[in-house]
């Protein structure tokens, strides 16, 4: 689904990754991780292809749903009518489900500036849910969700694997998912890794 | 692209959206020129085309800035880049809404405002129907600049500097039309030549926007 080799990244004039190499396969989820500054969010949006790559190739879907630190939602929108403009865009399926998925039907009418962080985040990711897509590249989603909304949102992942969709994500956090996860730390020219090593690396 | 376009529309009807601003800029304008003038009758119909047109034009300079700053802001462009929308479609849909909400209502307010500067009634016509094939011109070229000048905090400025030297043929011909109608004279040559301007950047611009977004927003 997703195949990254040789990844160089640039950002700023800053060299932020060398040789970043994975796959990840249908069903499969990677969870990025590394420290501030270290390349993650410039790694997600080369594969999301709003940046280039200095080298290194990378093939997945023609359209990817992305969600980043800004959550894009308009603020004098009801958070149907957000989901709604989201589903047109992609011409995927309807927002009730994404409503039910993140508890958010009570919500629906709800002009999107009152909302909390927490239940815009919800909102946010109740969004890729109605894109259709196969590839989730989701960029720290759990930020401002508490203990029982991640849960969610790992069901919500898992569901979606099991699916056949695949997702990559950064979080700082431990997740309660079956995912593989690369480490970037110490990446500068050193890590090499693909996840079939992780794999053999879980069993 | 629709979805975009009908959005954008709803979004700046809304409150906050900014619909109107334009209009009443207008009109501050347009109501201020006879005191400043005095209140001459043949020095306002003679200086009518001019200020309308020119009132028009920096009307809708005002809210080029949100055409794109506001979806880059809350991150909408991002993932609208990541969607199966090409960005040409953004620039489209984003355009056409501007026009509808800001050069739409300014073309139909403009004969209204005439009155106040003595402008005939035939000539209001001129003018109605100049600006109605100019302002596309000028949400089209703005929005252009717009996207050049993404991601610039305080772009405003910018913004104004490149987009005004582009609006400056526009500006020529409409007023011309509208002057040319006040005197009795033909019209249509300038009328042809804003209109060749408006289709010309609906042809050309789009290929030039996705390009500047695409580079703006890596």
């Amino acid at each position: 689904m997703l195949k990254v080799s040789n990844l160089s990244v640039v950002r700023g004039g800053i060299s932020l990754l060398q040789d970043v190499t994975f796959e990840v396969q249908a069903g499969q989820a990677l969870v990025l991780r590394g420290p501030n500054g270290i390349g993650k969010t410039s790694l997600l949006r080369c594969i999301s292809g709003l940046q280039t790559p200095t080298s290194g190739e990378i093939s997945a879907p023609e359209s990817v749903a992305y969600a980043a630190h800004a959550d894009g939602l308009k603020g004098q929108l009801s958070v149907l009518e957000n989901l709604k403009f989201w589903a047109d865009i992609y011409g995927g399926r309807g927002p009730e489900a994404a409503l039910v998925a993140y508890d958010l039907e009570d919500l629906a009418q709800r002009p999107t500036a009152n909302l909390s962080a927490g239940q815009k985040r919800r909102l946010g990711l109740a969004r890729m849910l109605v894109t259709g897509c196969a590839l989730w590249v989701m960029d720290e989603p759990t930020v401002s969700l508490d203990a029982q909304n991640v849960t969610k949102f790992c069901t919500v992942l898992q569901a979606h694997l099991q699916a056949g969709g695949g997702a990559v994500l950064t979080t700082h956090i431990d997740l309660e998912l079956s995912a593989e996860s690369l480490d970037l730390t110490g990446n500068i020219a050193t890590a090499q890794i693909s996840s079939s090593a992780f794999e053999e690396a879980l069993e | 692209m629709i979805q975009l376009f009908t959005r954008d529309i709803g979004l700046a009807v809304r409150s906050g959206g900014g619909f109107g601003l334009a209009l009443i800029f207008f009109l501050i304008v347009v109501v201020l020129i006879p005191f400043a003038l005095g209140p001459d009758q043949s020095t306002l119909a003679l200086v009518a085309p001019g200020v309308l047109w020119l009132g028009a034009l920096l009307a809708c300079l005002l809210s080029l800035d949100r055409i794109f700053g506001l979806d880059y802001e809350d991150g909408s462009l991002d993932l609208l880049a990541t969607s199966p929308l090409p960005l040409e479609s953004v620039y489209i849909a984003k355009a056409a809404a501007h026009w509808l909400t800001t050069g739409l209502p300014l073309a139909l307010a403009a004969p209204l405002l005439g009155i106040l500067l003595n402008l005939s009634f035939e000539s209001g016509k001129v003018l109605c129907f100049s600006l109605l094939l100019g302002t596309p011109a000028l949400s089209l070229i703005g929005a252009f600049g717009a996207t050049l000048t993404l991601g610039v905090k305080r772009g405003g400025l910018l913004l104004s500097l490149l987009v005004l030297p582009l609006y400056v043929p526009t500006l020529i011909f409409g007023a011309q039309a509208v002057h040319s109608a006040s005197l009795g004279q033909t019209f249509d040559i300038p009328l042809v030549l804003i209109l060749a301007i408006s289709l010309g950047a609906a042809a050309i611009l789009p290929f030039a926007s996705g390009v500047a977004l695409r580079v703006n927003l890596r």
